[in-house]
């Protein structure tokens, strides 16, 4: 597999403080990469480096072999990469489908007279959700009816109808229930089968063994260690987000 | 789960048909008023409904560009004085072209009216998208500002006019329906529209519910509040020449009564302080009542300062009501 992202010696001054060191990795094709560690390891930092709303202080990456460091986040987006926060940025007074195309809006004529396309917005959204595995009860009820899961599943669409072919995604799982956290490691499965390169963040043990192709664990700005979930453990990740060197 | 969620849909959608039931009752109130006291209907007859009609129109001028704005989570307090500016500008424009100007003086008039009101408008976005000033605070200075800049150019007195023309526009009729409600039916068509069936409309909702959706969709945002808050001015500002038209004068305070009728107007027609909701036919039913409630009252021969209490009644109605739903939907705005 091709690699897909590589983020080579990314450094983050914020003032006096050094939230990133140093830090490298790569993400290829259909892999999902967990960059595991502690509060303020510096996670969330890294990954605004990569979606374009913080400049490295140091560093670069490269997407597809072409330089991305520069680009605005809007660049980085269609440039093919997709970030998901925390908020999943949904506004929640609209039905799925203008949220899957809020922005691009689809519109058609009515005598001449340029007009949204809801139905065929929500056709599409509720075709999306379905590759995804979920069924939208009412696709014209706003989203903020809809469970933890299925609004992941709605930021989720919304990378694949646009054909992201990375997902950055931050701590998904963090404001779920159980039987949600399921629902979303299970998209991220799906997302895995479609080809798409996924960066998680997680803080999460056995989300991180579940999900993770390669965990890469940040201490205090820098790589503390990589390793593939087959070759680690709980305690020795542990270890490595507490920064003890191995 | 589903049925919870169908029972939670349908108590919303009662809700939401309160304000045409409120209308329907307070309309039944002053027939039945009237029935008794004088023997006469109140609701079938021309001229009540053309007064009410006319007093609706005026509230809706200054609340149709104010729903665009509250929908999309802001507010905007200086229409009362954009109105007044507009119509002082109006009224002196004509003035200053002599008494015998025709048509086409009112009409540059009316654009050096509405040119002043876009004025206010651009500063209002250009406070609120660019130096991130609260809307509620931008606009109050704004009032301010435009307040005394009307007083200012009007030399602190009416100016009034002598225009037939001016006279034809405000106080004419088109097929028999006044000037000011043809214009008011209009211009909440041309918003309806805006509001639901374009990309504009869908990212003002948006914008109420999640900045950050908006953003993250690549819409520029800055824009998006200049362009709301100079069409909330436009609205004003047009309210201001239908001023000019009807009384022959120009009056800074031309639209200051009707500012808290038009704010009201909005939230008794479902939007909420919040952001995100909110309809121009609801704003329409809204500004309705509230011209129910004044020419009824009126018409009932009661002192005209009840208006004002019976319209802050229904403003608190309207936020009860407002609230119970947000309880009966689970508590998720
Ligand atoms: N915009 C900023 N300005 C100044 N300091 C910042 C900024 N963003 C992050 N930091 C600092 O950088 C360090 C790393 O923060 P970051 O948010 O990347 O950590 P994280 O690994 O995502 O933590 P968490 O698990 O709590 O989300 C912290 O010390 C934080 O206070
Ligand atoms: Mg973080």
């Amino acid at each position: 597999m091709s690699v897909l992202l590589e983020a080579k010696g990314l450094k983050k001054r914020f003032g006096g403080n050094e939230a990133v060191s140093d830090v490298s990795f790569t993400v290829h094709e259909g892999e999902c990469v967990v960059l595991a560690g502690d509060n303020g390891a510096g996670k969330s930092t890294v990954i605004k480096m990569i979606s374009g709303v913080h400049t490295p202080t140091e560093g670069q990456v490269f997407f597809n072999g072409e330089l991305l460091t520069g680009k605005t986040p809007e660049g980085v987006r269609s440039a093919g990469i997709e970030t998901i926060y925390q908020d999943l940025s949904l506004a929640d007074n609209l039905d799925p489908g203008l949220n899957l195309y809020l922005g691009r809006e689809k519109m058609r004529r009515v005598l001449g007279i340029p007009v949204l396309d809801r139905a065929a917005m929500r056709r599409d959204a509720a075709e999306v959700m379905k590759s995804l595995g979920i069924e939208v009860p009412d696709p014209a009820a706003p989203v903020r009816d809809l469970s933890g899961g299925q609004r992941q599943a709605i930021a989720i669409a919304r990378a694949i109808h646009w054909q992201a072919k990375l997902v950055i995604m931050d701590e998904p799982t963090a404001a779920l229930g159980v039987p949600e956290q399921r629902e979303v490691m299970a998209l991220i499965g799906r997302l895995k089968a479609k080809g798409v390169g996924i960066i998680l963040i997680s803080h999460n043990l056995p989300d991180i063994f579940a999900a993770a192709d390669r965990i890469i664990v940040l201490a205090r700005g820098v790589v503390g260690g990589e390793r593939r979930p087959s070759e680690t453990n709980d305690e020795e990740i542990v270890r490595l987000m507490m920064g003890a060197s191995v | 789960m589903t049925n919870q969620r169908k029972g939670a849909s349908l108590a919303k959608s009662l809700l939401n048909i309160w304000s045409w039931l409120f209308l329907f009752l307070i309309l039944a109130f002053f027939e039945i008023y009237a029935q008794i006291e004088t023997g006469n209907t109140f609701v079938f007859r021309v001229y009540n409904l053309q007064s009410i009609a006319v007093a609706a129109s005026q509230i809706l001028l200054l609340a149709l560009g104010l729903t665009l704005v509250i929908v999309a989570g802001h507010i905007d307090l200086s229409i009362g004085f954009t109105t007044g500016l507009a119509a002082v500008v109006m009224a002196l424009v004509i003035r200053w072209i002599g008494p015998d100007s025709g048509w086409l003086a009112v009409i540059l008039a009316m654009g050096v009216g509405i040119f002043a009101a876009v004025i206010v408008g651009l500063v209002n976005g250009w406070l609120v998208a660019h130096l991130n000033v609260p809307s509620f605070i931008g606009t109050l200075g704004t009032y301010g500002i435009a307040r005394g800049a009307a007083l200012i150019v009007a030399g602190g007195a009416t100016v009034s006019i002598r225009s037939d023309a001016a006279r034809a526009f405000g106080n004419g009729d088109i097929l028999g329906f006044p000037v000011p409600v043809v214009v008011a039916v209009l211009l909440s068509l041309l918003f309806h529209y805006l509001l639901t069936h374009t990309k504009f409309g869908v990212h003002v909702y948006a914008l109420g519910a999640s900045r950050a959706s908006v953003e993250r969709a690549g819409v520029d945002v800055q824009k998006l509040l200049i362009a709301l808050f100079v069409l909330s001015a436009v609205t004003a500002g047009v309210g201001g020449l239908i001023y000019t038209g009807r009384f022959s004068a120009g009056a800074a305070n031309a639209g200051e009564p009707i500012l808290l009728y038009a704010v009201a107007a909005v939230f008794i027609g479902g939007a909420s302080l919040t952001g995100g909701q909110g309809t121009v036919m609801g704003t329409v039913i809204g500004a309705t009542i509230i011209a129910v409630i004044q020419f009824g009252l009126v018409f009932s021969g009661l002192p005209p300062y009840w208006q004002f209490v019976a319209v802050g009644l229904v403003i608190i109605v309207a936020v009860l009501v407002d609230q119970s739903k947000d309880k009966l939907t689970g508590g998720r705005t």
